[in-house]
């Protein structure tokens, strides 16, 4: 342990060395981290475009399969608990420990409700009968497509890809609600960020903001249009 | 001077007394985590050739039981005889180890973990921890494709690019396990490059000592940064498609799934290599313009390469013998692939033995020999010791003999006709004439393959009896030279201060043929912000 606090202090040399950027090396990592998964999400997003534009035949009408209002509900939640997200950040830059930890209890709560009614939601389509591969047989949902509610042709794709968009997109939040418990439990609640020292809230931080900033993209082209 | 300054570092080296296990296994020292990916993708190398053999055998002589093949179960080899249903796995196999396990991880995995913070002058790479996840998980992701090999229904076989919709529906390519295990290795290993890209990234920009401005770094660290840049955006895109396959696989999604009115060529990204998926011809030309247009920006490079050469005092050391040939055999598989960016005669050699030559001239020819250089070259930075020269000369003459009597006839036979990835050759009467030529193939791959032992028994005999290499047995301007060999954990004591470029030999300003990047002239002054400090 003491070893690894002397590796530590060789990270940061006694003069300041000739830097590339004035940004600190997490948060320099986050942003190459998140340029990566804007490619990652741009590929599972122009997979959806090609699919859908190429489909054979109608895309099922906004509202059948997927209940708008619940999710719209769920978008606000995500989209509040960025505010409280920047309201930790503006603490602890204030100095204010106490309402950070406020804030950032607050974040991670939204966070966990957030995948919580997706987790419902997920058990609730799958119920009606709607799986990554399509409407499952004898199913609530293949009885609307054999009436023609629903169009045969592209069920398949439909639940292609509405099961990974918003399943990655889930996960990631997921990642992001267990990484800020972390944070919350070593970090905030012994009081390890100071108006000094707060580079973890800020780069976990800016991953929630994408992670916020995808899913409205989501929500628009999966649910809305 | 430098030698004064280095050993004075050794009595001052950081002390490291983790235990076993936090020192070579679960390392986050770069030089650990770099040594370790060159362990294992020479097992994967060797692994990769052994499929090699098979194939050759099978290519050179069709039918007949291979040497030793009685080991292998009923479902592939009954008797000894290649199953074309194994044949295919084994073309799979070839080139997914020797692509994603031998040659990607010895030129970025290794070189990139062990060279960065050397060449730059710090004392690690900016997240160690997270260095040492990209090797784990690169590690995991070897072993679930070693692992597919021994599946009941066998390994994946829908050749290592995995076009779809072969790779992914089950009734299509004959295999379910072993397809499934390719596309969940394929995951964790661009999560593992995902990893280290932005390690290497990160590391690059801020963490370079004082003095190592853009311009002073060496162009290995240029290479490897660039390369870590096309890969944080390529690879998150590589991985997603792998993600889609798999799940078309064991969740029955519809991706690539053209009767569910999926798109297989979603798979295929690149346009130059589709010029006969059916695709538009006015597009096809624009991909063929603008892939003859590499062949400007590849040709500047190496005719930098050779005007460096021209008339300079080379010595011609295993490393340099290796980078010449690299240089040749490159611009071969450089020149053929010229042939196969024009569209029509692409028609006609596409998918032919003339493309395995291409891509064997490019990634033997222009990998492995930059590796059987780099191996030699910075083997005694990473051990201590150096290679012994009269073995690594034998083992460079043979292998640069036999990879072209390997290689070479490939082009002859493509022009024939002879299809890739094909099982038995003498099926067909056209192709009949050449079979004395695939013999040829088969015995000069044998003994390239057999060469091979020459460097294991190099490497392993250098590791505990080479000789003591010193600082700087090369010569070189490099960073990394002025550290005791092997580096010590956390590289320096004080980071070093950098005075010029690396590339600084024969200068009129000092009597030896290099100059040291870290050595102070009475000309140079200090960089700004060291200066400040002091």
């Amino acid at each position: 342990m003491t070893h690894a606090a002397a590796t530590v202090d060789q990270m940061r040399p006694p003069y300041p060395a000739e830097r590339g950027l004035d940004v600190y090396n997490t948060k320099l990592g986050m942003w190459v981290f998140l340029a990566s998964e804007v490619m990652f999400f741009a590929a599972l997003i122009g997979t959806y475009i090609i699919l859908r534009f190429g489909a054979p035949g109608e895309w099922a009408r906004p509202g059948i399969v997927l209940n708008i209002k619940i999710t719209a509900f769920n978008t606000f939640l995500l989209i509040c608990s960025s505010v409280s997200m920047v309201k930790a950040y503006a603490a602890i830059q204030d100095g204010d420990p106490k309402k950070m930890r406020f804030w950032l209890l607050l974040t991670i709560l939204g966070g966990a409700t957030f995948v919580g009614i997706q987790i419902y939601e997920y058990i609730h389509l799958i119920e009606h009968g709607f799986v990554p591969s399509g409407v499952r047989e004898g199913s609530e949902l293949a009885e609307l497509v054999a009436k023609g509610t629903l169009p045969a042709a592209t069920m398949g794709l439909y639940g292609s890809t509405f099961f990974t968009m918003t399943g990655f997109h889930g996960f990631h939040v997921t990642c992001g609600v267990i990484s800020m418990t972390y944070l919350y439990l070593t970090k905030a609640l012994p009081g390890k960020y100071t108006k000094q020292s707060y580079g973890g809230i800020e780069t976990v931080g800016l991953y929630w903001h994408f992670v916020d900033l995808v899913w409205i993209i989501l929500f628009t082209i999966v649910y809305l249009i | 001077m430098t030698t004064v300054a280095a050993t004075a570092q050794v009595a001052h080296g950081h002390h490291d007394d983790r235990p076993f296990i936090r020192k070579y296994i679960f390392s986050t020292d770069h030089k650990i985590i770099g040594i370790q990916f060159l362990f294992v993708s020479l097992f994967f190398l060797l692994v990769g050739g052994l499929l090699a053999m098979q194939m050759r055998w099978q290519l050179g002589f069709p039918g007949k039981p291979m040497p030793g093949g009685g080991i292998l179960p009923e479902t592939m080899a009954p008797g000894g005889v290649i199953l074309p249903e194994y044949y295919i796995q084994l073309v799979t196999m070839h080139g997914t180890f020797m692509v994603f396990f031998a040659i990607m991880p010895l030129l970025v995995g290794v070189y990139a973990n062990f060279l960065i913070p050397l060449k730059i002058g710090t004392h690690d790479m900016a997240f160690p921890r997270i260095n040492m996840w990209s090797f784990w998980s690169a590690f995991a992701a070897g072993l679930v494709m070693l692992a597919s090999l021994f599946v009941p229904e066998g390994a994946a076989r829908a050749g290592w690019t995995m076009y779809a919709p072969l790779s992914a529906r089950h009734d299509y390519s004959g295999a379910e396990l072993g397809q499934e295990l390719w596309s969940i290795s394929i995951v964790l290993l661009g999560l593992s490059s995902i990893l280290g890209s932005l390690n290497y990234i990160t590391t690059v920009i801020n963490n370079r000592a004082p003095g190592m401005t853009w311009f002073r770094m060496p162009l290995s660290v240029w290479a490897l940064f660039i390369t870590a840049i096309l890969g944080i955006l390529a690879l998150p895109v590589l991985s997603g498609a792998a993600i889609m396959l798999l799940f078309d696989q064991i969740l029955g999604t519809h991706f690539f799934d053209p009767p569910a009115g999926g798109q297989a060529l979603l798979w295929q990204q690149w346009g130059h290599h589709m010029f006969v998926s059916g695709m538009n011809p006015t597009l096809g030309s624009s991909f063929m313009v603008s892939t003859l247009v590499i062949a400007v920006p590849s040709a500047v490079k190496t005719f930098n390469w050779m005007g460096t050469m021209w008339r300079g005092n080379l010595r011609f050391t295993v490393p340099m013998l290796n980078a010449v040939a690299f240089v040749a055999m490159f611009v071969i598989g450089g020149l053929s692939g010229i042939y196969m960016a024009a569209t029509p005669v692409d028609m006609f050699i596409h998918d032919t033995y003339f493309i395995v030559a291409h891509l064997h001239y490019v990634l033997f020819g222009g990998s492995l020999f930059a590796l059987f250089g780099a191996i030699p070259f910075w083997f005694p930075k990473m051990f201590g010791r150096l290679m012994s020269e009269p073995w690594g000369k034998i083992h460079f003459w043979l292998t640069f003999v036999f990879y072209n009597c390997t290689f070479f006839p490939m082009h002859i036979l493509g022009m024939a006709g002879h299809m890739r990835r094909i099982y038995d050759p003498t099926q067909y009467d056209f192709l009949k004439p050449y079979q004395p030529m695939n013999e040829f193939i088969s015995i000069s791959a044998f003994l390239l393959f057999a060469t091979q032992i020459i460097f294991f028994v190099n490497f392993w005999w250098s590791l505990k009896k080479g000789k003591p290499a010193g600082l700087n047995p090369w010569q070189d301007n490099g960073l990394e030279w002025t550290l005791p060999s092997p580096a010590p954990h956390g590289n320096w004591e004080r980071v070093p201060t950098v005075y010029r470029g690396p590339y600084e030999f024969s200068s009129p300003q000092v009597p030896e043929d290099y100059l040291p990047q870290t050595r102070k002239l009475p000309g140079d002054r200090e960089p700004a912000a060291v200066s400040a400090a002091h």
